[in-house]
């Protein structure tokens, strides 16, 4: 039983490494938890990205945050992005989506609910609206409230 | 050549961004002239009796301004007659938002049977006076001796998804606080919600 039941994981888990058929993994995150990884990071450089299922603009900039992750793949570079979809919508809208998109960034939901607290936490100029993003490396820091294009993108990474 | 120019596009976006600035609490609530579905002219000065206004930055496409629509409703509802009209603005450029026209505007006004103005803002005039990130993105107003003054920005109230029998109905909090003459708990909040579609 416990050997077919490992041998099926192994399986699982090279048939994940061989056909990109698998469901991505999407993780609850808390502020705390975010902020902790943020703090630990020294020359690496995150983006973080908010944004949300309901969100078009969102959707539509997503694919620039995989594009800059594949070209710069080699450098320091971590791109999280973090849906701030309602906690209800998680089962029936977000894990569905990111299961179909299959970003290779990762995937999280954020999983707070006092919008007044972490608003303000992860940048107290942030009005809530989205996309946004945040761009951290060691003690430096930059807030993006808007959509970006891939160009816009590029350049917001390479001269930080 | 290129170069310059990228630079020059993106200094001009950065230009644009830092333009927009919130009202603070406290400041001077500028009026305005916008047309209504109804295709008439609307301005405070339409609101003879009001003590204040609830001006709210809302539109047709948003989940956020959809989920707060009924509550949007009912605020007028329960406050034009105490003094505190829903004055509501639609903030989006109808060319980058679709959806977001006038005419969509219409029906949205008419299927929901508004009792409140319902405004179009051409060139996002009242939008960027105001500062409105986000939908829905409220203003409460008074009208003091020294003007309109906004006395709050922010939600309209905690709970989103309207699932929270507490919730902080923040835009009642202080609308009661000030007919009362009292300094109102809540003068600035954050939510969520769909930035702003200005003219690129």
């Amino acid at each position: 039983m416990c050997g077919s039941m490992k041998q099926f994981l192994l399986m699982s888990f090279l048939a994940c490494l061989t056909f990109p058929v698998c469901s991505q993994k999407i993780y609850l995150l808390k502020i705390d938890q975010l902020e902790n990884r943020l703090h630990t990071g020294k020359d690496t450089t995150y983006i973080i990205n908010f944004w949300a299922t309901w969100c078009a603009p969102c959707i539509e900039e997503l694919p620039n945050f995989e594009k800059l992750n594949d070209q710069y793949r080699n450098k320091k570079l971590k791109i999280i992005l973090v849906s701030v979809d309602f906690k209800s919508q998680l089962k029936s809208s977000v894990i569905p989506f990111v299961n179909k998109k299959k970003h290779k960034n990762e995937v999280f939901f954020l999983d707070e609910s006092d919008q007044q607290e972490y608003i303000n936490r992860i940048d107290s100029t942030w009005s809530g609206a989205i996309p946004a993003s945040l761009f951290i490396r060691d003690n430096k820091r930059k807030f993006i409230e808007k959509q970006l294009s891939y160009r816009e993108l590029l350049h917001e990474y390479q001269t930080f | 050549m290129k170069l310059l120019l990228t630079s020059l596009f993106t200094v001009a976006s950065f230009v644009c961004m830092a333009q927009i600035k919130t009202l603070s609490p406290g400041q001077p609530a500028p009026d305005f002239k916008l047309e209504n579905v109804d295709n008439k002219q609307v301005s405070f000065k339409n609101f003879s009796n009001a003590k204040g206004y609830i001006v709210v930055f809302t539109c047709n496409t948003c989940p956020y301004a959809r989920a707060y629509e009924q509550r949007i409703i009912e605020l007028n509802d329960k406050y034009a007659s105490a003094g505190f009209p829903v004055i509501a603005i639609n903030p989006n450029d109808p060319e980058v938002s679709r959806g977001d026209s006038f005419d969509e505007m219409k029906d949205e006004a008419k299927s929901k049977h508004y009792k409140f103005p319902y405004l179009f803002d051409e060139g996002q005039v009242a939008t960027n006076a105001y500062g409105a990130r986000n939908t829905p993105h409220v203003f409460v107003v008074a009208k003091t001796k020294e003007g309109n003054v906004v006395q709050y920005t922010g939600a309209i109230d905690n709970d989103p998804e309207n699932t929270n029998p507490n919730k902080i109905k923040y835009v009642e909090e202080v609308i009661n606080a000030l007919n009362k003459n009292e300094k109102p708990s809540y003068t600035v909040t954050k939510a969520i919600g769909c930035t702003v579609k200005r003219k690129s």
